[in-house]
């Protein structure tokens, strides 16, 4: 999934000081997943936003609302009532959710109130990591399913750095060095001809190389 | 012969090579460059020059290469895949090469986490194996890393380091192997304190036939006091330096300390030449250049070879 933090409140009260009622959508997907930006967060930062303001003489009124998927032009179009009167959007989306709803709604601002941050997974009850990087060309097979692109700090294709120690990182001790990783389980699978071979140059064109990416199947594009 | 580099001639007429480093000035200080290189002259027989080593801004290798060129020195290429995406690093390489400088290492570099750039971007484009393969291409096939075709190829001695002493131990020679498999014609090892396990490593290189195929050049560096020592013990990952080197230092008065640092690092290298697969030293006294002339000479590798 796509997981996100929410940003410090002192920043998101920039972004709507100027204005006197905002519409602030969250998102059902991801990032209600991940405990950032759900109907519960939504509530949350609502209160916090009004009571902030309010202690510096100031007030807001915020509507609130959770989309089934804000990265969906169909769920988008649920906004359009509520839209009225409002005079800023604030998305707790990721970034694809947020810049959805600002081209649907070319007329009001919208502000984003998370930091997207990566595709991860769930390690344990209230810890995110990230696994992949969209490269666009998944070598998964190649090192026993674990990602050396999105999990080794200097995304190195062919084992260790020098920087390795106890299966942690060079940048610390809190990071598993992922080539570690892919050994170990390189052993357990039988498959350690597998590290024997270079991994060549990798072609960055279908990861972020060639500019935005677009997928499009003909088979159910309109 | 692949290259007309000093240092494969050396290598190749038998001879323990000797190589020694360079880190550039954080500034535009070309004589600093210069009298580095001074204490290095008829020392050794190439001198690495450092590629923002520990991720820290210096004046570029290929610059700081080519001002040791132009005085009758044989630099070292550098070059670290954090900085530079394939194009930069193959325009660089034939910049090199047209200036005069035939020998280079390919590494990853240390992570930006440790240098005076943290918010910088890590490229790491293409890792430090598939610029061997790259460096190689373009001067066995003159073909550039994307297919077309390179006039004139650099003709490159191709270099790689290695680090015995890294985790996880036993991907550490097939690491090598790897290097190797890619193209690379020496090694350059990380500062050697446990001989013991550099030892074990080497029998793994030689289980391999490794050190037939490509020449092993031992890291040294020289430790200037206890405090240094329990540094490199501690904080630098991938180093591994015994409590008993921390000890002996630790026993010598303050002023002492540099001297049996030397010594320490003699007695080193005279245990290293018996280990069958070590083509040479590779002395890396970091900000103390001055003592390499010193270190070579007790070691009994001076005068240089002429080749």
């Amino acid at each position: 999934m796509i997981t996100a933090e929410r940003k410090p409140l002192e920043e998101l009260i920039e972004y709507i000081r100027p204005y006197r009622r905002i519409l602030l959508v969250g998102c059902n997907e991801c990032v209600t997943v991940c405990a950032a930006g759900g109907r519960k967060e939504v509530g949350l930062l609502a209160s916090g936003l009004q009571m902030a303001l309010l202690k510096a003489g100031a007030s807001i009124e915020v509507r609130e609302h959770t989309l089934e998927r804000q990265c969906d032009p169909e769920y988008v179009e649920e906004l359009v009532p509520m839209l009225d009167g409002v005079d800023a959007v604030m998305s707790m989306a990721c970034g694809c959710g947020v810049q959805e709803v600002a081209r649907r709604f070319k007329n009001k601002p919208v502000y984003p109130a998370l930091n997207t941050k990566f595709m991860g997974a769930s390690e344990r009850q209230g810890v995110w990591a990230e696994r992949c990087m969209g490269c666009g060309n998944c070598l998964l097979g190649e090192t026993g399913g674990i990602c050396p692109i999105a999990r080794c700090a200097k995304q190195l294709m062919n084992g260790p750095c020098g920087g390795s120690t106890n299966g942690h990182c060079e940048i610390g001790d809190d990071v598993d060095c992922a080539w570690a990783l892919i050994w170990e389980r390189l052993k357990e699978l039988g498959q350690q001809d597998r590290y024997v071979e270079i991994a060549p140059a990798k072609d960055w064109r279908a990861g972020k190389g060639a500019g935005p990416r677009k997928i499009i199947r003909e088979d159910l594009a309109e | 012969m692949k290259t007309e580099s000093k240092l494969e001639k050396v290598l190749a007429a038998g001879h323990l090579a000797v190589t020694s480093e360079c880190g550039p000035p954080r500034g535009c200080m070309p004589d600093k460059v210069r009298e580095k290189g001074k204490y290095l002259e008829g020392v050794v027989d190439a001198i690495n020059v450092t590629d923002n080593q520990t991720a820290m801004v210096r004046m570029s290798s290929l610059a700081a290469s080519a001002i040791l060129r132009q005085e009758g020195l044989n630099p070292l290429l550098q070059v670290v895949s954090r900085d530079r995406n394939r194009l930069a690093m193959q325009a660089d390489i034939i910049g090199a090469y047209s200036l005069g400088i035939d020998t280079m290492l390919c590494l990853s570099g240390d992570h930006t986490k440790f240098g005076d750039h943290p918010m910088a971007a890590n490229v790491h484009d293409i890792d430090s194996i598939q610029m061997i393969q790259m460096v190689k291409r373009m001067r066995d096939e003159g073909l550039f890393q994307g297919g077309a075709e390179l006039k004139n190829p650099p003709k490159m001695f191709i270099g790689a380091a290695a680090n015995p002493f890294a985790d996880p131990f036993e991907l550490r020679v097939l690491r090598l192997a790897k290097k190797i498999a890619a193209g690379a014609d020496f090694i350059q090892t990380q500062c050697i304190f446990n001989v013991d396990k550099f030892e074990k490593w080497m029998e793994g290189v030689r289980s391999m036939g490794l050190h037939k195929k490509c020449y092993i050049l031992a890291g040294i560096t020289p430790i200037k006091s206890v405090g240094a020592a329990r540094y490199m013990k501690n904080k630098v990952p991938g180093m591994d330096v015994p409590q008993e080197i921390v000890d002996r230092m630790a026993a010598q008065p303050k002023e002492k300390q540099p001297e049996e640092g030397i010594t320490i690092c003699i007695e080193t290298i005279e245990r290293l030449k018996k280990i069958e697969g070590v083509a040479g030293f590779h002395i890396m006294a970091i900000d103390w250049e001055e003592k390499v002339k010193e270190i070579v000479e007790r070691a009994g590798l001076l005068p240089r070879p002429v080749v």
